[in-house]
């Protein structure tokens, strides 16, 4: 009997002590600056890198809390359902668009970011954010179809490859319907922010018939895939082919000739953050040119800031797969904001894709 | 009154994390664009398939784990009462470990290179195509939900009198007849308990047909696209949760015309 009372009152105790840290957990002090950015998308002490973050709070005082999210689409989730207190973001240009469009983003006090000035011309006044106002460029990057020169009869040039029934079984795909779609519509030759149903339409059969051929759908796994010889080609992001390649040296990329998505992930504060100040130290602090070169030399990711790619050695300046050439730049799409109903339609049609 | 106390966190756990969300999902799944509708009903019928799909991923691996649970849980049950513990013990081992890492470990293993294709290859067979396939989603699943079968099925069979056994076979009853008449009636709450642990969160899991499956939807993933996502639908979402809610209900309430002991106590 006294056992089962003593258990009982453990339990009951448990219980009282994960309601009240829950509540508790929302706090934190005036020095917490809340990030939520990609997985392995920052020098912070991971896999051997060095501590960016450690050094910020040493020589600010600020007390910094890193979350994560897998795509901007969940981002935006987050950040719409009001559940999260946050600080920072690092959303991609096409999301950056619909946040500021719909009021989830906050105008920046450049007062407070003298470095600036770095940002390359060629980043600024983007049609994600036309005047600047809300978002610091992060990093950009294009992506490329990645394959292993070993498991591929001879050396794709085309989105077509990934089509090819000789490698049933033996591709992957995007587990995110912006990307996948814009992988078809560039075989079929339209543009990626297409608004058109017939030609959704026609990259959603695309991709029907893709998925006969495609051994998953995959994010970050695509690492371990692609790294360990699991699959033959991998449409991806640039700058994670840097890092698969110093592990798989028989891996190699191209940019198709149909084109490829030009991407910028900028920095931006979320109306609503406890703690713009702080978000802004940081945006500046992540733009200084000793930090910023640290940083990108391990993300491997293309910089926006033109003293850190001063920095940067003529190997890494000189490679086509983070700074590509004109002629891929020239064809190269960025994402613009669909509007609610286009958005409608392919999550629709995405989920036809999955479901049938 | 001193219990009555005790059990207020319970309560206040219960109303914050079980009714409230419950109302919210009611409510969003009959919400329409004016209102009052069923209109979320018509979208999610279009998702039968998926849902007959994850019904029938549920069942295989719940017959699976029975298979395998049956025999395990029996031994143990017979064994000197530390090695039982010690048994015990190595099941809920790998319960420690995240859930997500052991559907990671599990990718590594049954690669095109894994783990079990290099093994293959030291004999000159393989390599076999195992990841990224039905079988892999299912594997994963009797994987993750095997010990919530063997738990309840050896708490049933320790409480056996091995004397029962003794006189069935002093009786004349061979090891079989023993099994179908004497074991089999006793552990039958047992099976009943550990269907209802291993089906219900069997067909609604989610993350490990994502990780292990060729792409396709399981009715986890699709609820879970309907509430985190480019476009997200609360009312669909709901909607389709609530018929399984439903469909569950309706099938523990078969399983329990079964059983004439309280599985509904068991359970909770």
């Amino acid at each position: 009997m006294t056992k089962t009372r003593l258990i009982s009152l453990l339990l009951a105790l448990v219980m009282l002590i994960s309601c009240t840290t829950l509540l508790a957990g929302c706090g934190g002090g005036d020095n917490q600056i809340v990030i939520y950015n990609w997985g392995q998308y920052m020098s912070d002490g991971s896999d051997g890198s060095e501590d960016l973050i450690a050094r910020f709070e040493e020589e600010t005082g600020y007390d910094v809390v890193l979350r994560f999210y897998e795509s901007n689409e969940e981002l935006y989730g987050l950040l719409t359902s009001g559940a999260i207190q946050c600080d920072l973001v690092i959303p991609s240009d096409y999301m950056i668009a619909r946040l500021i469009e719909e009021g989830y983003l906050d105008k920046i006090d450049y007062a407070n970011i003298p470095n600036y000035k770095y940002i390359m011309d060629a980043y600024k006044g983007m049609a994600y954010d036309p005047t600047d106002a809300y978002s610091v460029p992060y990093t950009w990057g294009t992506t490329c179809l990645i394959y292993n020169t070993k498991m591929v009869k001879e050396a794709p040039t085309s989105w077509n490859a990934l089509w090819d029934t000789d490698y049933k079984g033996n591709v992957l795909m995007f587990r995110n319907s912006r990307d996948a779609f814009a992988i078809a519509l560039q075989k079929l030759g339209y543009s990626i922010n297409t608004t058109n149903e017939t030609e959704l339409r026609a990259a959603a059969a695309e991709l029907r018939t893709l998925k006969a051929n495609w051994q998953g759908l995959v994010m970050d796994e695509t690492f371990e895939k692609m790294e360990g010889n699991n699959a033959a080609m991998a449409p991806y992001y640039a700058g994670d082919f840097i890092t698969m390649q110093e592990v798989n040296p028989d891996l190699d990329y191209v940019h198709p000739v149909e084109g490829v998505n030009i991407f910028v992930d900028a920095m931006c504060v979320p109306t609503g953050a406890r703690n713009k100040a702080g978000a802004e130290a940081f945006i500046n602090y992540m733009l200084e040119p000793e930090i910023g070169k640290i940083n990108i030399e391990y993300i491997a990711y293309s910089t926006p800031n033109s003293a850190v790619y001063d920095l940067l050695d003529a190997e890494t300046k000189n490679n086509p797969a983070m700074y590509p050439a004109e002629d891929v730049l020239a064809k190269a799409e960025a994402f613009s904001h669909w509007p609610e109903e286009t958005n409608k339609l392919v999550s629709e049609l995405w989920l036809e894709v999955t479901n049938g | 009154m001193k219990t009555k106390k005790l059990s207020v966190p319970y309560l206040l756990w219960l109303a914050i994390f079980v009714v409230v969300p419950l109302v919210f999902v009611v409510y969003f799944a009959f919400q329409g664009k004016n209102g009052f509708s069923f209109e979320n009903y018509v979208t999610a019928a279009k998702y039968l398939p998926t849902l007959g799909k994850s019904l029938v991923y549920a069942l295989e691996s719940t017959l699976v784990c029975l298979l395998l649970a049956y025999p395990t849980a029996y031994i143990f049950s017979r064994m000197r009462t530390d090695r039982q513990k010690t048994m015990l013990l190595l099941i809920m081992l790998p319960m420690w470990m995240n859930f997500l890492l052991r559907i990671y470990s599990l990718t590594i293993i049954l690669e095109k290179n894994g783990l079990v294709n290099k093994i293959f290859g030291l004999f000159g067979l393989g390599p076999f195509n195992m990841m990224n396939t039905d079988g892999a989603v299912l594997l994963g699943m009797v994987y993750n939900f095997l010990p919530f079968m063997i738990l309840p099925l050896y708490s049933v069979m320790s409480k056996i009198n091995g004397r029962l056994l003794e006189a069935s076979a002093d009786l004349g009853a061979s090891a079989l007849t023993t099994l179908r008449r004497v074991v089999f009636p006793l552990s039958f709450p047992g099976i009943v308990t550990g269907i209802i642990m291993v089906f219900i969160p069997a067909a609604s899991t989610f993350v490990i047909s994502q990780r292990l499956g060729d792409g396709s939807m399981l009715i986890g993933d699709l609820i879970e696209t309907f509430f985190i996502g480019a476009y997200t639908n609360f009312g669909v979402g709901s909607a389709i949760s609530l018929v399984l809610m439903v469909l569950m209900l309706i099938f523990i309430g078969v399983l329990n015309l079964f059983d004439n002991e309280d599985v509904g106590d068991m359970l909770i």
